[in-house]
């Protein structure tokens, strides 16, 4: 037996030594970014640990303007809270319309009958893998057709950009019909025996027990828009409406790099997101097992 | 009727109002393709929600709806792109490029002369010095014209050309008359009659400029061509049938990119795909392991690149690879003395792109394995064990075969996802490097939807058209995966009943 654990020993050692030499190269690019964002100025060259730290960047993210020791003033090249701030509203707006409309079709799958239902449901998992990326063309036209008349619905309206996002709503509705068809049909008949309409039956029973997978629903679809570039990034123009995954490029553009300024917002804009998924990912998981890719 | 019924009337009422006063404007401007949609959108909308049979298709509707408007129209109306000409040059309809021409204006040149503006206490006054012609005192901001007479040089300030140039605008826009002759600003320091430079001359919408050229439209290529056959640019939007796809196939400068683009795209699908898997079931095996201590922590620590925002790990990737400033460069050349052309290199561009999807994508894998693993018994290793099975072979022979099957439908998707990942490619290296000797814009780490997102929205090309070609083809290679998806699901499903 002492031979037994001795080798279990070395097994061991060997088990942690790889994942942290893993580790190391897997989370090397958090630490540098961490470092650039503390690095004077936007140059590049510079130790990997900052000989002078300074929080000029950070202030610059934040939106104020930073003062060097030698007095010249530097202002924030990009409106970054802005920039999040938009993410965040049109994130939020699409997750809430994406929520409902994925519970109440997904309650309509799960528990109604209806002719064509299946081929409905296999149609919307196949049409859902045609990426928005593929679409852009006609989503552009359609958008500028439709701004001529209505600009709130046009091209650089944050409105159109949530109408878009809307339609993602296939692979949740899988995920929340999954949950909904383990829920016991006997609460659904006690209920129409009560006198409640579906509506009722779906609005007082089905949610409130749906609760966390709809949370984890909520949460794929908010990281998934605010993740989003190629709709963001033709539908918006102007700088101050720009979201996030549009506006952070401008930071490293061919003729301009500005490193340091990136780092922090990078950090900034991404913490809060990287947040939210962590505290969430074990609920995610289940979510994540039923098929949708993060982007 | 209670209140929440009413409250429901009016929301439906109000959506029925908005979808069909913007269909009916698109009918106005002539958009019939998508006002038909929309039509029959609204209608569907109003049929179901005002008869009680379809009660229950009220549920799915909207998720239908939108399903309809942004994924199965665009994908039917990209193809329908893939046979016009639609592009930078060919944006607007036939009448709006005629509109276009005849509103363009013309300098007579015998009528034109120097002005000088004036400040005067009366108001503003123009002064034309050659004819000796004095306007009447006019503010800039009232629409009527201005008549000019015989005159001395006013009294007054002159103003300098800065204030010209501030309110050239309002200027332009104002309009001085002196017996028949109707003067405008023809720039910032001259007036001059101005004439429509082109007017419609017959049925078939012929031009006739003010010098006297005609110019013909050509619907075949969607240009007007003046007497030598040149032709004209802005064009129209028109149908010209299946030459993009000629271009595609045939052309020199798009065939050869687009060949080596489509081989590319799906060795980075499959190379993403595989890596990931890997690298993923590596770790969740790791993971697996009953006397490892500090699961929790690991795990955390190992889906980290997963939980950040995959645009702001990208970015940074870009920068760290940099291969003449980058601290991946700056280390490898300070322990190894190399410094690889991640930028320029096709094939170490190609690898940068791997090596960064596989950061991306191998967390996914690894919690998708953990959970699988779990559901493998037990007793199955310890009867592996007893036989005399090493761990490699453990693996390849009881692990292995008993995950790969839930796994499929989820590797399906990855190729999937990774043969449109649009946002890595336009985020990490744009494409680049650059391909040589081509027409359209292509690079080596372009992958199909990457260099289609070039085509039509990069600054140098703008041709929808061919973009809608090329996606086209994807559409026929997504449609087929998705299918191999549907069925290896449909054999999933059974196999855990």
């Amino acid at each position: 037996m002492v031979h037994s654990s001795k080798n279990l020993l070395i097994k061991k050692c060997l088990a942690h030594g790889f994942l942290w030499v893993f580790l190391a190269l897997i989370l090397f690019p958090f630490f540098v970014t961490i470092s650039i964002s503390l690095r004077e100025g936007n140059y590049i060259t510079g130790s990997l640990i900052p000989d002078r730290p300074t929080l000029e960047h950070w202030y610059l993210a934040l939106g104020f303007e930073y003062v060097r020791a030698d007095g010249t003033v530097i202002e924030p090249p990009f409106p970054v809270l802005i920039w999040l701030w938009n993410s965040v509203k049109i994130a939020f707006f699409a997750s809430c319309g994406v929520l409902a409309m994925a519970a109440t079709s997904a309650y309509a799958f799960s528990r109604m009958q209806f002719r064509g239902k299946a081929a409905l449901l296999d149609t919307m998992l196949l049409v859902q893998m045609f990426p928005a990326a593929l679409a852009i063309v006609a989503i552009y036209a359609l958008f500028d057709s439709i701004g001529d008349i209505t600009p709130i619905f046009g091209i650089d309206s944050h409105w159109s950009l949530v109408l878009v996002y809307l339609s993602g709503v296939a692979m949740h509705i899988w995920t929340i019909k999954g949950y909904f068809d383990s829920i016991d049909p006997a609460l659904d008949k006690a209920a129409a025996i009560d006198g409640a309409t579906p509506f009722q039956t779906f609005r007082w029973i089905f949610l409130p027990l749906a609760t966390p997978i709809l949370a984890v629903v909520f949460v794929l679809s908010f990281i998934g828009v605010i993740g989003d570039y190629p709709l963001a990034s033709i539908m918006l123009r102007a700088e101050d409406n720009l979201t996030l995954a549009v506006g952070a490029r401008k930071y490293l553009m061919d003729n301009k790099y500005m490193w340091g300024d990136f780092a922090s917002a990078a950090i900034l804009s991404g913490a809060p997101i990287t947040l939210l998924f962590l505290i969430a990912q074990k609920y995610l998981v289940s979510g994540l097992a039923a098929g949708g890719v993060k982007g | 009727m209670n209140i929440s019924s009413t409250i429901g009337l009016v929301i439906k009422l109000a959506i029925i109002a908005i979808l069909g006063y913007v269909a009916a404007t698109l009918f106005v401007s002539g958009e019939l393709s998508v006002a038909m949609m929309l039509v029959v959108i609204t209608a569907a909308f109003a049929i179901i929600f005002f008869f009680k049979r379809f009660y229950s298709v009220r549920f799915y509707y909207p998720a239908i709806a939108g399903l309809l408007l942004f994924t199965v129209f665009p994908v039917v109306y990209t193809s329908y792109v893939g046979f016009t000409n639609y592009g930078g040059a060919n944006l607007l309809t036939f009448e709006r490029i005629q509109n276009y021409f005849t509103s363009q204006v013309a300098i007579d040149k015998s009528t034109e002369e120097p002005f000088q503006l004036f400040e005067t206490a009366d108001g503003l006054r123009l002064w034309l010095p050659e004819s000796g012609l004095l306007s009447a005192p006019f503010k800039l901001a009232t629409p009527e014209a201005v008549t000019l007479q015989k005159a001395q040089e006013p009294k007054g300030e002159l103003l300098p050309l800065k204030a010209v140039v501030a309110n050239r605008e309002l200027l332009k826009l104002k309009e001085f008359t002196y017996d028949s002759l109707s003067l405008k600003t023809a720039g910032l320091k001259t007036v001059a009659s101005l004439q429509p430079a082109y007017r419609i001359i017959d049925a078939d919408g012929r031009l006739e400029s003010y010098e006297g050229e005609i110019l013909t439209p050509d619907h075949d290529v969607g240009f007007y061509r003046n007497a030598e056959g040149e032709t004209l640019k802005p064009g129209w939007k028109t149908w010209i049938g299946t030459r993009n796809f000629d271009r595609m196939f045939n052309s020199e400068g798009i065939k050869e990119p687009i060949v080596s683009i489509f081989i590319w795209t799906l060795i980075f699908a499959l190379g993403s795909m595989v890596g990931t898997f890997a690298v993923g079931i590596t770790l969740a095996l790791i993971l697996q392991w009953r006397e490892l201590k500090g699961k929790r922590l690991y795990r955390i620590l190992l889906i980290l690149p997963y939980a950040v925002p995959g645009f702001i790990s990208i970015l940074v990737f870009r920068g760290l690879f940099n291969q003449n400033f980058g601290e991946i460069n700056f280390i490898l050349e300070a322990l190894f003395d190399i410094a690889p052309n991640w930028n320029t290199d096709p094939f170490l561009a190609k690898a940068m792109v791997l090596i960064v999807n596989i950061w991306l994508g191998y967390p996914y894998m690894m919690l998708l394995g953990m959970g699988f693993l779990q559901s493998i018994p037990e007793d199955h290793y310890k009867a592996a064990a007893i036989e005399g099975a090493g761990p490699v072979r453990q693996f390849f022979s009881i692990t292995l075969p008993q995950i790969l099957p839930p796994f499929v439908p989820m590797l399906i998707a990855t190729f999937a996802f990774n043969f449109n990942n649009l946002v890595l490619i336009i985020l990490l290296t744009k494409g680049g490097p650059d391909m040589v000797g081509t027409v359209v814009p292509a690079g080596e780490t372009d992958i199909l939807a990457s260099f289609t997102y070039r085509i039509a929205f990069s600054d140098s090309s703008q041709d929808f058209g061919l973009a809608g070609a090329i996606s086209m083809l994807m559409f026929v290679v997504v449609a087929l995966i998705a299918y191999f998806n549907l069925a290896a699901m449909r054999k999933a499903a059974k196999g855990t009943r």
